[in-house]
């Protein structure tokens, strides 16, 4: 029991950790949380499914396009719901203009696509059962090699620098002379791409299933906030830790109150320390 | 037409001040009430059966209106509280658990329940910011559905139950309708009452000037808590009620779908209004039975729409029918307080003396405040210039409560002030204006004024809800308050404006009006004269003698140096967060190191 805890806990934490580096790659460029986030996940399965199943493209070429789309789809989210609101003192308005975006993901595919969850396709040939299925290892593999590649990109290339002195200092950054505005674009793009490798790997656990959206921003930005915001490592050790947690629940107590675990401790530790574990006090107030 | 009145004479008595909300605000919410109530007559019962469901979900968003559209908090899930009004609703009537109850009785007990959970959903609204908060309702939203599903021996699952069926003559279309209209009627004049009350008014400071709310003597957590209660309960019944309209309810029937429509209603109708968000539900209930071929795209369209709303008209409906703030004010005015109107404000009493004795609090490696001995005295202006960075503002903060000192001591009349606990200094008569004026500049200058005089009112909740003698007296009273500090400070003219159209200047002024309306002894000024032309700064300098003349202590921090050598009666000097010097103007002006640090010369 301990071995499929651990197998099925680690793959949920791993995708829900990627959709929190999803959240924290929007946020730290424009300090914009995103409802789009979960929903990039939802389409990174169903446009997996969409491309290889049901229109017949090779597995490579089906990713290719799907990580594709979900970066258009994060540009478009950077200039339909972000770039109008940043410039307005009213601070809630993203809150609602990527919700009204979130909603409008996610209508369209329930009424294109199905509301109910359509089969995966199986990347490495059929199924063999057993904790060594591709199911289990090919979240924790994706979201390995996205923090090693994002760990690379902003400490070896001069772009992935430039993004992290935006993050850092937003205003600093464009005295400098930096392309913030592009830069901001780009990391959506690349937001769309990470929670596209989320719902892509995790397509054979959570299948392509319009619910998963409203799933995932939730689980997903449960790791962001018990890391810290902005905070990547933050995130995949809170990614980890709530997957275990959650599957440990539910073999223990069931499915139900597994949820409903989640959502106490998620409350209880943000009420405790509303920064996150790893995270840094805010500004003053006064 | 409000304005007009207040031009014509100062002293004319305003029927508006024996109710509690204007009848300007009332009429259109009849209105639509006696509209509402001619639907049977001249359609047929799907119309009465659409008409009702917009009834229901008015019950909801009417409370839900008071925690999105007054307080600011984005409960996105609160069909939660619609899914456990039902099934509490439904499972008592139905008597799962216990003999079947009364419906009535259990359309109660499900308010009642409603009113915790609507508390422990709205509880991570008092640490966390919008979007923490957002995504956890959004949490309560999913597991509410879960635990319906799972729960088959009482909910029945996924094949659900029942709802309440009510008595003859309910149990019929019309009766049902019109049962509902009248608990939506309720519900709206018990908001409007909210609305139009100490209360309103302080959801709205803290959503928008929560800092200044604080100071005003508002505590959130007792005002949010209090409120989630009124929200949950009007939640839940709504559900009692749609379960009863659906006559079987399974966790289908309470899709996400539904918060959308809840929330988006508040908001395309615009924030701070009663009629709007009403407006907004019947719209949104109304538009999908109108065009059919687009019932399936229908939570799209909603996305859509509030897209528009974010990105086009962030005020909503309510914006759209406030044709008095299209109204241009007159140009160049010029503020002349009339200190005379103040002989009525203050009631003589004499606190003792607010006294600093060695505070230090330091910022990291930065010792902000080094040691530093200060007292304000009844009657007296004290003055406090320094160089930026010095120390002044946070000195005032550490008074105000907002900094809890690191050492040193804070005191009263000899009593400390609880440290780092701003919400307790109004009800010590200490009041504040800030170095940026914090305004709800969505409320008129007169509810602005009557923000500050929030902890004057005595009404509970329970009693502003059904509008009882106390809560209307304390209206009329704080009404009557607030437009003698208007006249005070020179602003009366302007009371019925949106304080966001005011300049710089009358901002300031309208902050000083806040701090006289709660008969304070003490008054905090952080830079007043800051952004002030020459002759407005010497009329302020003669209001604030004049305040001063009436008992009350002020504390002046400014930049102006000749402001406080004119009418200040003891001056403190700070540098780098140590005293420099202290003592009257005259021995300030000739210190030497004052001279050669700060003033120049």
């Amino acid at each position: 029991m301990l071995e499929s805890i651990l197998a099925s806990g680690l793959a949920v934490g791993a995708i829900y950790a990627l959709i929190g580096v999803a959240y924290n790659t929007m946020y730290s460029t424009s300090r914009v949380m995103s409802f789009t986030a979960g929903q990039l996940g939802m389409l990174g399965g169903v446009l997996g499914s969409l491309f290889v199943l049901r229109l017949g493209l090779p597995m490579l070429v089906g990713l290719a396009v799907t990580l594709l789309c979900c970066a258009i789809v994060g540009v478009i989210t950077e200039f339909v719901a972000v770039r109008p609101v940043l410039k307005s003192l009213e601070q809630h308005l993203y809150v609602l203009s990527t919700l009204a975006l979130a909603l409008m993901i996610q209508q369209v595919t329930a009424i294109e696509w199905s509301t109910e969850p359509q089969p995966f396709p199986r990347i490495f040939g059929p199924s063999l059962g057993g904790m060594t299925d591709e199911k289990f290892w090919l979240p924790v593999l994706a979201s390995a090699v996205t923090i090693v590649t994002l760990e690379l990109l902003y400490r070896r290339t001069l772009v992935g620098r430039a993004f992290l002195a935006v993050a850092e200092d937003n205003f600093a950054a464009r005295a400098l002379g930096l392309p913030e505005r592009n830069l901001r674009i780009a990391s959506y793009a690349l937001a769309g791409i990470i929670g596209a490798l989320a719902g892509f790997s995790g397509g054979a656990l959570l299948l392509a299933f319009v619910a998963n959206g409203p799933l995932l921003n939730f689980y997903g930005f449960v790791p962001v906030a018990l890391g810290g915001l902005g905070n990547n490592r933050g995130a995949i050790v809170g990614g980890l830790a709530l997957g275990i947690f959650q599957q440990a629940a539910n073999f223990l107590v069931g499915g139900i109150f597994s949820s409903v675990a989640v959502f106490a401790l998620f409350i209880v530790v943000l009420l405790a320390v509303p920064q996150g574990l790893f995270g840094t006090t805010t500004a003053r107030r006064v | 037409m409000g304005r007009a009145r207040i031009a014509a004479g100062e002293d004319v008595p305003e029927r508006e001040e024996h109710a509690g909300a204007p009848w300007s605000h009332v009429l259109p919410l009849v209105a639509v009430f006696a509209l509402a109530t001619c639907v049977p007559f001249v359609s047929n019962d799907y119309w009465v059966l659409i008409a009702t469901r917009a009834a229901i979900y008015w019950v909801l968003v009417a409370g839900l209106n008071l925690m999105i559209g007054f307080a600011g908090q984005l409960a996105i899930g609160y069909v939660a509280l619609l899914t456990l009004g039902a099934y509490t609703a439904s499972v008592l009537a139905a008597g799962n658990v216990t003999p079947p109850l009364n419906p009535f009785v259990a359309l109660a007990a499900a308010a009642v329940l409603g009113a915790i959970l609507g508390v422990i959903v709205g509880l991570p609204a008092l640490r966390l910011r919008t979007f923490y908060f957002a995504i956890s309702t959004l949490g309560f939203a999913t597991i509410v559905t879960q635990i319906a599903l799972a729960w088959q021996s009482v909910t029945g699952g996924g094949i659900g139950l029942p709802g309440p069926e009510f008595p003859a003559p309910l149990n019929t279309h019309w009766g049902f309708f019109y049962f509902c209209l009248g608990v939506a009627a309720f519900c709206t004049w018990m908001t409007s009452n909210v609305a139009h009350s100490r209360f309103g008014r302080a959801l709205i400071a803290v959503r928008d000037a929560d800092v200044a709310a604080e100071a005003t003597g508002i505590s959130k957590p007792r005002l949010l808590v209090t409120v989630f209660m009124f929200c949950g309960a009007a939640a839940a019944v709504a559900g009692g009620l749609f379960a009863s309209l659906q006559t079987y309810i399974t966790p289908e029937a309470f899709s996400f779908d539904l918060s959308v429509l809840f929330f988006i209603a508040v908001l395309i109708g615009g924030r701070g209004s009663v009629l709007g968000p009403l407006l907004g539900t019947i719209i949104l209930t109304l538009l999908p039975e109108f065009v059919a071929s687009l019932a399936a795209w229908s939570t799209f369209l909603y996305a859509v729409l509030l897209l528009v709303i974010v990105l086009a008209a962030p005020g909503g409906i309510a914006a759209l029918l406030d044709f008095k703030s299209r109204r241009p004010l007159q140009s160049n005015r010029a503020i002349v307080p009339k200190p005379s109107v103040l002989d009525g404000v203050f009631t003589s009493k004499h606190p003792g003396i607010i006294a600093l004795r060695s505070v230090v609090l330091a910022f990291g490696g930065v010792r902000a405040v080094d040691g530093v001995d200060l007292d304000v005295r009844p009657g007296e202006i004290q003055g406090l210039i320094g160089p930026n960075g010095s120390g002044k503002t946070t000195i005032l903060n550490v008074i105000s409560g907002y900094y809890e000192p690191e050492a040193g001591a804070v005191t009263l009349a000899g009593a400390p002030l609880p440290p780092g606990n701003p919400v307790t200094r109004a009800g010590r008569g200490i009041a504040r204006t800030f170095q940026t004026p914090r305004i709800v500049g969505e409320a008129t200058v007169l509810q602005n004024v009557m923000i500050g005089g929030t902890i004057l009112g005595a009404a509970t909740f329970a009693e502003t809800l059904l509008a009882l003698p106390r809560y209307r007296r304390e209206e009329a009273m704080l009404r009557g308050a607030a437009r003698q500090a208007l006249r005070a400070v020179g602003l009366e003219g302007l009371a019925q404006v949106r304080a966001d159209r005011l300049q710089h200047s009358e901002l300031r002024f309208l902050e000083i009006a806040r701090a006289l309306i709660s008969d304070p002894a003490f008054i905090l000024l952080d830079e007043p004269a800051a952004g002030l032309a020459a002759d407005e700064i010497v009329r302020l300098g003669q209001f604030i003698q004049e305040i001063t003349r009436r008992g009350v202590g002020v504390l002046l921090v400014e930049h102006h140096a000749d402001l406080i050598f004119d009418i200040c009666h003891h001056v403190t000097v700070l540098n780098l967060g140590r005293v420099l010097a202290s003592g009257t103007p005259a021995e300030i002006r000739v210190h030497k190191e004052v001279v050669s640090a700060y003033l120049g010369g």
